[in-house]
């Protein structure tokens, strides 16, 4: 398998938080603002490239019937480093996020992936395809995160000083002007609302790449396909 | 049997590995993990305390609990500021009970007069939008406390007005105000029985119970 395909797969075809819905509980609790997003995002990230390279790594000795405790040691371990170092160098990041880094050791897209591809890969592409998991998954958190902040507070990263100190304070865009705020966006519901509008769009986007394709190979003089598009 | 005993060695491998990984880990960080909750828990009692104390407050604190006061069996820390020896004030922390949604942290700076310093709420789960105005970030409702006593208001004043007493309350949230009110009354009410425990250098710094 190519690194482009395994890129493509991971940030598209096979989108985790779009596609193969996996994790959605973190997906539809931290996506309230982008910041959070960002954060949970790139500590899954993290999770996923070392924890698809330790099973890479391991493959060799992991007999089939140890496999899955031995990835959930490997996980946890990893995800418990990760809470450490966010612990002692994003602090005030780490209260927010809170009960949602330990709990990506609960992300099953983890373990999935650990499953499906690292323990039948060597380390590099197992990495890549860690890496390319963690952005698809990232980018999931994200476009989630901008729909409810916008709709629910006006702005687009609010609170980016907890990431990247006073800095941050720069980063925080004033889309609408006095927002009176929208609680549906914020809560529960408009988590649900906001991924299945993304769905949505991605469904729509999918299938309208594809009829421009099908229209394109009328032109250039190929056999025109006649099975319907949708 | 041999491929048990391997698995089981295999599986043992992956978690000592893994424990050492932690250990290392954790002896690297848990300095700064201290320094850094040291640093939240200053900045928080930085709001309420006064400037003029020359202890080391963080240190000076007893634990105790007081079911009459402190409901369902909470321990309440008590961070004493001194200036030479002196009593300044006391910061309370301890949780409302009743909120709309679980505990709600809260941090009750009082003078040794009995008046309140300020309060401050540090973790709660209430309502976004409704219930939050108790944030200091999100409205000026909770400075409100500040400079009252049990004297002023006196006793049927501690409520929020649709109650009678003469805190509001928020549109749409009533429980929330009122849960901090009450919780912050029962903690003047303790203090003002309970001052010279509080204050008392003698007192257990870890873990004593209430007189």
């Amino acid at each position: 398998m190519s690194y482009g395909r395994i890129f493509r797969d991971g940030l598209w075809q096979q989108n985790t938080g779009l596609v193969v819905l996996l994790g959605l509980c973190p997906l539809l609790a931290v996506s309230a603002t982008v910041v959070n997003a960002i954060g949970l995002g790139l500590a899954t990230t993290l999770t996923l490239i070392f924890s698809n390279l330790a099973v890479s790594l391991t493959r060799g000795i992991l007999r089939p019937e140890i496999r899955i405790p031995a990835f959930v040691l490997i996980i946890a371990s990893v995800v418990t480093v990760i809470q450490l170092l966010m612990q002692a160098w994003f602090h005030d990041l780490y209260r927010i996020l809170g009960i949602f880094i330990p709990l990506i050791v609960t992300n099953c897209a983890i373990i999935g992936r650990a499953e499906a591809f690292a323990s039948r890969n060597t380390a590099l592409p197992s990495v890549v395809d860690g890496l390319s998991t963690g952005l698809g998954f990232l980018l999931a958190l994200v476009m989630l995160g901008a729909f409810r902040e916008l709709a629910g507070y006006g702005t687009l990263m609010r609170q980016a000083s907890l990431m990247f100190g006073e800095w941050g304070e720069s980063l925080q865009l004033t889309v609408i002007p006095n927002h009176p705020g929208f609680l549906l966006a914020l809560l529960p519901p408009g988590a649900f609302i906001g991924l299945g509008l993304l769905i949505a769009g991605r469904n729509w986007l999918d299938s309208h790449l594809a009829h421009r394709q099908q229209t394109r190979g009328d032109t250039t003089g190929n056999p025109v396909i006649t099975v319907p598009a949708e | 049997m041999m491929g048990m005993l391997k698995s089981a060695a295999a599986l043992g491998l992956v978690a000592i590995v893994g424990t050492a990984l932690l250990t290392g880990v954790d002896t690297l960080t848990a300095e700064r993990i201290a320094a850094q909750e040291r640093r939240v828990m200053l900045e928080q009692l930085g709001e309420i305390i006064p400037d003029h104390y020359d202890n080391a407050i963080l240190e000076d604190r007893i634990a105790f609990r007081d079911e009459a006061h402190f409901p369902r069996g909470q321990w309440v820390t008590a961070y004493r500021a001194r200036q030479r020896g002196e009593p300044v004030a006391v910061v309370l922390k301890f949780n409302a009970v009743n909120g709309y949604n679980g505990n709600i942290a809260l941090l009750a700076g009082i003078n040794a007069d009995g008046t309140l310093r300020g309060v401050r709420v540090t973790a709660h789960k209430e309502t976004p939008g409704l219930g939050d105005a108790i944030e200091v970030e999100k409205s000026d409702w909770i400075n409100h406390f500040s400079g009252k006593s049990l004297a002023s208001p006196e006793t049927a004043g501690w409520a929020v007005k649709r109650d009678g007493g003469a805190f509001d309350q928020f549109t749409g949230a009533t429980i929330t105000p009122r849960a901090v009110v009450d919780a912050v009354r029962l903690a003047l009410e303790y203090f003002s029985v309970n001052q010279a425990f509080l204050f008392d250098t003698a007192a257990d710094p870890a873990g004593s119970s209430a007189p």
